[in-house]
């Protein structure tokens, strides 16, 4: 009760420290709906707001509160997360999803444009970290699928203000389509990790 | 014409695979390479043609459209906007403006002139030839967007804050791409636009032509297209957002000689 008090008093101070534009309010009134893009989108969530409102600087004791609420939305599948990794290397290529000329339904992952996978592949972008070896350097014990997992369904239970997208969480990727990624990562025949 | 672009395909090519090896030299080279086989004069050309073509009920031209040099004045005009309007209190940016011009001079609904803003590659739309040919009319002239009026101030405050805000499907703002040094999405290079020596050059080359996709691009379609690409819903055409996000980057890049239209990727 006292953390949560406690968290309470830093948002709502941050709120106020704000600058006196009402960007939500401007986005309410100058964006419209189309196709699976609604306007529920441009209500910002708890983190949203902290990380807009701290140039994504939160104070580490709201973070970690705001990480734990984020870590209860991952539903980790039983057994093995190491799914196909080929089929991940498809989801990892692809950029489509939750746009709003995409089909709704499942996306992909968008992985290339921000980190680097498979040496093959040199056009990748530099946003994340590179991911290149990331399971022959980790391993790939149950700790790291459940963590590699988690990340991908929802970055922010790990690092809030991570630029990532919550690729779960959104509804960009399904559970079997995070699994593929997560055998990219991990599966020792990866081309991530030959070599 | 079509020779032109068989060349450039053909430099798009071999440059690509040889980027992995100097990336950023290479980029240049190609881009260098790009410019030298532009249309945009073509668009430029045409949108002289549609600046002059008496339209809508009133069957006038564009010719005495007011784009903050006094009417009908085309040199200098687009290096500095957008700036206030008194005559519509507003803050304006150049399609913003046109679209004004269109319906109070050309007596056309604003239904009918914001039908088709964004042509495509088979049918560029008027929104486009017209900026290209306007934008045009600036080159040599140094950027600088109103920042003096109080209505001025205030969009270039709130296209900041909205240059930092965190929404949409995947938590992003403009600064999730542009907000770093050194990043890239796949091979393109992202210039950190909160940055006066990063956005000098990119603002000084919109409205651009973009070979990738044969289609000449306005700055209103470049706001458009970044939040599509960042999961929210869609701006709507000449909002005030759209205006004050192109008021903070243009001021942002203030000094910097205007160069375009450019060509682009």
């Amino acid at each position: 009760m006292r953390t949560l008090l406690f968290s309470a008093v830093l948002l709502s101070g941050i709120a106020c420290a704000q600058s006196p534009v009402d960007v939500q309010k401007v986005l309410q009134r100058d964006f419209q709906a189309r196709g699976q893009a609604t306007m529920e989108r441009v209500v910002q969530d708890g983190l949203q707001r902290v990380c807009t409102d701290t140039h994504d600087r939160p104070p580490s004791e709201l973070a970690r509160q705001l990480e734990a609420d984020q870590m209860k939305t991952i539903d980790f599948p039983q057994g093995s997360l190491i799914g196909d990794w080929k089929r991940g290397e498809r989801i990892a290529q692809g950029g489509r999803g939750l746009t709003w000329n995409d089909k709704p339904g499942a996306g992909e992952g968008s992985c290339y444009n921000c980190h680097q996978l498979a040496p093959q592949e040199m056009s990748h972008g530099t946003i994340g970290p590179t991911l290149l070896r990331f399971g022959w350097m980790r391993g790939n014990g149950p700790e790291m699928q459940r963590y590699v997992y988690g990340k991908i369904y929802n970055a922010k239970a790990y690092n809030l203000c991570s630029q990532m997208p919550r690729l779960g969480y959104s509804g960009t990727l399904t559970s079997e389509q995070i699994k593929d990624l997560v055998g990219l990562l991990l599966d020792p025949e990866s081309p991530v990790n030959k070599q | 014409m079509t020779r032109f672009f068989g060349t450039i395909v053909i430099l798009g090519l071999t440059a690509i695979p040889a980027a992995a090896q100097d990336t950023k030299k290479e980029i240049q080279k190609y881009q260098q390479m790009i410019a030298e086989g532009s249309p945009v004069e073509l668009f430029e050309l045409e949108g002289e043609t549609l600046w002059k073509k008496p339209q809508g009920p009133h069957n006038v031209s564009l010719e005495k459209c007011d784009l903050g040099q006094g009417a009908g004045v085309l040199k200098g005009a687009y290096a500095r906007l957008p700036r206030y309007f008194k005559d519509a209190d507003r803050v304006m940016d150049l399609e913003t403006r046109l679209l004004h011009c269109m319906t109070t001079l050309q007596g056309r609904s604003r239904d009918e002139a914001t039908k088709r803003v964004f042509g495509n590659e088979n049918q560029p739309s008027e929104m486009e030839y017209l900026s290209a040919y306007i934008a045009g009319q600036s080159r040599g002239v140094k950027l600088a967007a109103g920042h003096t009026h109080p209505k001025e101030k205030a969009a270039y405050e709130l296209g900041k804050a909205l240059f930092f805000h965190r929404a949409g499907g995947w938590d992003m703002s403009c600064a999730s791409c542009h907000g770093e040094d050194n990043k890239r999405i796949r091979m393109q290079e992202l210039p950190v636009l909160h940055k006066p020596q990063a956005a000098r050059p990119i603002m000084a080359t919109w409205p651009a032509y973009r070979v990738s996709n044969s289609q000449f691009k306005t700055m209103q379609w470049r706001i458009n297209d970044c939040y599509r690409q960042m999961r929210y819903p869609e701006p709507k055409f000449a909002s005030e957002a759209t205006i004050a996000l192109i008021t903070y980057l243009t001021v942002t890049a203030a000094g910097e000689p205007y160069r375009g239209p450019g060509t682009k990727r």
